[in-house]
C-alpha cells in the first residue's frame, strides 16, 4: 500500500513546483492560479462539484454502459453471422474515421438539449472501439478451441456464448477500457458546448466568470474521477481474467 | 486405476457391433486459398480401420494427415468421398469422436475440473454423475490436486493430460489424436505414451493417431499408414503389432527395431520428395 503510494511522488513534486512558480510570480495568476487557491476553491465548491459530477456520471454511465452492451453484442454477432456483418460493417467503416465531437451539434439538433443528446453522443463515440475489438477478438478465436467444443457436443450457439465470447474477453475488455476514457472526453466536451449542468458545464461557467481557481478545481475533479474509473476498471479486468498467467 | 469397473461410465455402453471402426473411401480434399491456385491435400484416400484398432498416420509435414483426421472428426466439409464411423456417415463434429490436439486446445478460462466437465455438461448427465466422472478421469491422468488450477498454471505434459482426460470423459467410440505429444519434451512424451497405452489397454477404442515420429507410431499402433508427400496418398500400410510386453521391453526387441527401420525408410523417401518439392 505504502509502496504503491510512492508512485505518486511525481504528482506531489508537480504540485510543489506549481505552488512555487505561482508564489514567485513566474507565471501570471490569470494563466495559472495558485495551487493552494485551487485547494481552497475545491473545499468551498465541494458540494457543487459533487452534484455536477453526479449529473455527468449519470450521462456518461448510461452512454458508456449501453455502448458496452450493444457494442459487444454487435461485434460478436458480426464475427459469427454473415448477414449481421454485411449489415453493420459498412456503418462501422463510415463512422470510424469521423471525429465524434463533430456530432455534438447534430445530436443536439436531433435529440434536443437535454441529457438524451449527450448520452447518445457518448454512446456512439464509445461504441466503435468496443465493436471493433469484439469483432476482431471473436473472429480471431483459435479454431481448435471452437472445434474442441463442437466435438464435445456443443451446438453452434453454445460455442459462440460459452467459448468464443470468453476466449475473446481479454481483447474485448481492452476495447472497453479505451471507450471508458473516450466517454470522459465526450462527456466533458458536450457539456462545455451546451448544457445547464454537469462538470463540463461547471468548468466552462467558472472559466468564463473569471474564477480560474474554481475552474482548475473542476478540471482536477473530473481528472481524478476519470483516473479512478480507469483503476477500478483495471482491477475488475484483472479479476475477470484471473485465469491468465 | 483399478476403479474403472466401478465407474458410472460403464452404464453408458459404447455402441458396439459389426459396424464398428472407420471406413474412408475415395476421399479427396483441396485447399482453396482466397488468392492463388487450389492445393490438392488429399488424393484418393481409402482406408479401413477395424473396431478398436489403433492406427497411426505417418508422413512428412504437409502431407494432409491432419486434414484427414479433421475430416473424420467432421470439422471440415467433405468435398469428395465418404467417411463412415461406427456405421454412421460423418456429416459434422460429434461426441462419438473425441479429439486431442497438439496444442491441447484447453479452455484457458476454465479450471482443470471445468475443462473436463464441459463435455459432460453437453451430454446432459446429472450433476453428481458428471462430477464423479470428471474426478475419475482427473485421477486417471494423475492430476488429482490440480482440479482448481487454470491451464496457464500447468506444464505442457499436464495440459495434455487434461486434454486427454477431457476427451476420454465423454467416452467417445473413436479417439482422434493430432500429434498429441508433438509439443512435449522427450521425457514427458515417453511417459505420456506409456500412459496412453495403459489407458487404451484398459478400455480400448478405435484410435487414429497422427504423428510424424516414426518410433512413436511403431510403438503405439497396431498398423501404421504411411502417406506420401503432397498430394497425400496412402503409400503403404505397415503391420506394427508388437508383442505384449512393457514399452521399455518392446523397444529392445529385434522386431521393433526392424519395423522402425523399415517404416523410417518409407517415410524418408517421402520426406526427401517433400523437401525437393519445396525447392522447386
Amino acid at each position: 500500500m505504502i509502496a504503491s503510494l510512492w508512485r505518486f511522488t511525481p504528482l506531489l513534486i508537480l504540485a510543489v513546483v506549481w505552488e512555487a512558480v505561482t508564489w514567485m510570480h513566474l507565471i501570471s495568476e490569470f494563466a495559472l492560479p495558485r495551487f493552494t487557491d485551487v485547494l481552497t476553491s475545491f473545499a468551498t465548491l465541494v458540494q457543487e462539484l459533487a452534484y455536477q459530477a453526479g449529473r455527468s456520471m449519470l450521462r456518461g454511465g448510461v452512454g458508456f454502459l449501453s455502448a458496452v452492451v450493444f457494442g459487444v453484442l454487435s461485434g460478436v454477432l458480426m464475427a459469427w453471422y454473415r448477414p449481421v456483418r454485411i449489415l453493420i460493417d459498412p456503418l462501422m467503416r463510415c463512422l470510424y474515421p469521423m471525429p465524434k465531437s463533430a456530432l455534438i451539434p447534430l445530436t443536439i439538433m436531433w435529440i434536443g438539449l437535454g441529457d438524451a443528446s449527450k448520452m447518445t453522443l457518448i454512446f456512439i463515440g464509445c461504441l466503435l472501439p468496443i465493436v471493433l475489438s469484439s469483432y476482431n477478438a471473436a473472429r480471431g478465436v483459435e479454431k481448435i478451441l471452437l472445434w474442441s467444443a463442437r466435438g464435445m457436443g456443443a451446438t453452434e450457439r453454445e460455442v459462440l456464448w460459452e467459448i468464443a465470447v470468453p476466449a475473446s474477453l481479454p481483447e474485448i475488455l481492452s476495447g472497453i477500457r479505451i471507450s471508458l476514457a473516450l466517454s470522459f472526453i465526450l462527456m466533458v466536451s458536450a457539456e462545455m458546448i451546451i448544457a445547464n449542468n454537469g462538470i463540463g458545464y461547471l468548468i466552462s461557467v467558472l472559466g468564463e466568470g473569471g474564477d480560474y481557481a474554481g475552474m482548475f478545481a473542476g478540471v482536477i475533479t473530473v481528472s481524478a474521477i476519470g483516473f479512478f474509473a480507469d483503476r477500478v476498471f483495471v482491477m475488475l479486468t484483472n479479476r475477470i481474467l484471473a485465469w491468465r498467467e | 486405476m483399478g476403479s474403472v469397473a466401478r465407474s458410472p461410465l460403464d452404464q453408458r455402453e459404447r455402441s458396439q457391433g459389426a459396424s464398428g471402426g472407420i471406413t474412408i473411401s475415395g476421399v479427396n480434399h483441396e485447399y482453396r486459398p482466397p488468392r492463388g491456385r487450389p492445393v490438392l491435400a488429399l488424393d484418393g484416400i481409402s482406408l479401413e480401420v477395424a473396431d478398436r484398432e489403433f492406427i497411426a498416420m505417418l508422413g512428412p509435414s504437409g502431407c494432409g494427415k491432419s486434414t484427414l483426421l479433421y475430416l473424420v472428426g467432421g470439422f471440415m466439409p467433405l468435398q469428395q468421398g465418404r467417411i463412415v464411423v461406427n456405421g454412421k456417415q460423418v456429416t459434422g463434429p460429434g461426441p462419438d469422436r473425441g479429439i486431442v490436439f497438439q496444442n491441447f486446445a484447453l479452455f484457458p478460462w476454465k479450471t482443470v475440473r471445468d475443462n473436463v466437465l464441459y463435455g459432460l455438461e453437453k451430454q446432459r448427465l446429472p450433476k453428481s454423475e458428471r462430477e464423479e466422472i470428471a474426478q475419475h478421469y482427473i485421477d486417471m491422468v494423475h492430476l488429482a490436486g490440480f482440479e482448481d488450477s487454470y491451464p496457464s498454471q500447468l506444464s505442457g505434459g499436464m495440459k495434455q493430460r487434461v486434454a486427454i482426460a477431457r476427451t476420454l470423459a465423454i467416452k467417445p467410440d473413436t479417439l482422434l489424436m493430432d500429434e498429441p505429444f508433438g509439443a512435449l519434451d522427450a521425457q514427458t512424451r515417453s511417459l505420456m505414451q506409456e500412459e496412453l497405452v495403459s489407458i487404451w489397454t484398459q478400455s480400448p477404442t478405435t484410435v487414429v493417431f497422427v504423428t510424424h515420429d516414426v518410433r512413436e507410431a511403431v510403438l503405439l499402433a497396431d498398423r501404421v499408414a504411411v502417406m506420401t508427400a503432397r498430394p497425400g496418398r496412402l503409400k503403404e500400410i505397415v503391420d506394427t503389432k508388437m508383442d505384449d510386453l512393457p514399452q521399455s521391453e518392446v523397444m529392445k526387441t529385434r522386431k521393433y527395431l526392424d519395423m522402425v527401420d523399415y517404416t523410417w525408410n518409407l517415410v524418408r523417401e517421402e520426406a526427401i520428395a517433400a523437401d525437393s518439392e519445396k525447392d522447386r
